[in-house]
């Protein structure tokens, strides 16, 4: 299992101007705008891919947003930064809102001037005129590795987010109150065929979250799936705002000697709801249950020291460390309840 | 940093996330059950944060932080 080469990644995110971009026409001109003939497919078609979109343009906020609503485009849109500041700063925002590094954002807008600015402060956004629209869907860098379910849904999962974001931000009192709120269910089960797509994607975008900062191919995660010495499961998550879809991805290799953890990820979208801890319990509840012990790898990368520390605080303690990867192994003598906001449904079977 | 205004920065925390703050120095938030682990991690990037301080592997162990005493011994330790 190797790390893969990295190209230029994928864009999974586009920020579009509104003037003479989305529409023709100025709006705070008094113009009727008329739509980009080619924008409705793309926009479409992006949403489908999994793309997520917002709108960094410089107008009135009411105005524009009015006529969004008109084109009947407005639920396209994440985080939209509309209002006469640079277009750097909204896309900046945007970024962090999204929690998506700036390098897959990609930027429309008609003016040179603004992809010049752009450009300037994050040469790692690609830039491109709305006359580049025609062939845009065709171009690699929008054309994701695997289209999968959750892709589609990628866009209405941001928006339960945000949906949830502004109402956690709005709550006063202890976390821990806010999150009895959400009925989150958790689930863990065993990966099947159809899981691997949406599991090689969250190898590839999760590295903050990931215990070895492996990445793991489809033909890897297939071979393992039929590994009788291997069990991979996967961690999705529901609340009252809908789901989270799949975001946890656990691989086990079982010895005579103990279970080792190779791999435990999850999506940086669950890092405040204790899902990582939970995940960890379930397999040291089980280890215990199965009478054997349970260890851990741990690959140190430049990103991912939460994990070292959900490890550390949850019973587990360093014991040998070989060629920059630490084995860990877990007490299950004490082994603490799970989160009291957190309702488990877990399944995992090492005997079959 | 005097441990006084140490332990009254730490208590100031725990209590934003913890339904009381009825609880002694020397208490055992985990054994309480005022701290589960989750909060425990926000803890560890609240007072890295705080006291502009970065705790190694050997002291990121659940016992340097079970209490406020505790974390006070942690951080008078590292600052000495």
């Amino acid at each position: 299992m190797q790390a893969k080469a990295s190209d230029a990644p994928k864009i999974k995110c586009v920020v579009w101007d509104l003037d003479n971009t989305i529409w023709d026409g100025t709006l705070s001109e008094g113009d009727d705008p008329v739509l980009n003939p080619h924008i409705l497919t793309t926009l479409r078609t992006l949403d489908e891919r999994g793309i997520l979109q917002s709108v960094a343009s410089r107008n009135t906020f009411d105005d524009a947003w009015a006529m969004i609503q008109e084109f009947g485009i407005g639920d396209f849109f994440l985080y939209p930064e509309i209002h006469w500041e640079s277009k750097t700063g909204s896309i900046a925002r945007i970024a962090k809102n999204l929690n998506i590094s700036t390098d897959s954002f990609a930027f429309i807008d008609d003016q040179p001037f603004e992809r010049d600015e752009v450009r300037f402060q994050m040469p790692e956004v690609r830039t491109f005129d709305p006359t580049d629209l025609p062939e845009l869907l065709a171009d690699e860098a929008f054309i994701p590795r695997f289209i999968t379910d959750e892709s589609k849904l990628r866009r209405l999962m941001y928006q339960s987010d945000a949906k949830r974001n502004a109402e956690e931000k709005g709550f006063k009192g202890p976390g821990e109150a806010f999150l009895q709120t959400l009925d989150m269910k958790l689930e863990i089960r065993p990966a099947e065929t159809r899981d691997l797509q949406r599991a090689e994607e969250l190898t590839q975008r999760t590295h903050q979250l990931n215990t070895t900062g492996i990445t793991y191919a489809y033909e890897d995660l297939s071979t393992l799936l039929l590994s009788p010495k291997h069990r991979l499961l996967v961690a999705s998550l529901t609340d009252r705002y809908g789901s989270y879809g799949t975001i946890g991805l656990v691989l086990v290799e079982l010895d005579p000697a103990g279970w080792d953890i190779r791999l435990l990820l999850m999506s940086c979208r669950v890092m405040s709801r204790g899902v990582g801890g939970a995940m960890i319990t379930f397999l040291r509840n089980e280890a215990r249950r199965h009478g054997t012990r349970l260890f851990a790898d741990f690959k140190e990368t430049d990103r991912n020291r939460m994990m070292y520390i959900t490890y550390k605080f949850s019973g587990f303690e360093d014991r040998s460390s070989d060629n920059g990867v630490l084995r860990m192994e877990a007490d299950l003598s004490n082994i603490p309840a799970y989160p009291s906001y957190l309702d488990l449904d877990a399944r995992f079977d090492p005997l079959s | 940093m005097n441990p006084t205004s140490i332990a009254s920065k730490v208590r100031s925390f725990l209590t934003s996330f913890v339904q009381d703050d009825d609880f002694e120095d020397s208490d055992n938030i985990f054994e309480l059950g005022l701290v589960n682990s989750l909060m425990a991690m926000q803890l560890v990037l609240f007072l890295e944060k705080e006291f502009q301080c970065k705790f190694s592997n050997e002291e990121l162990n659940l016992r340097n932080f079970r209490s406020v005493d505790a974390i006070v011994t942690l951080l008078s330790s590292k600052a000495a």
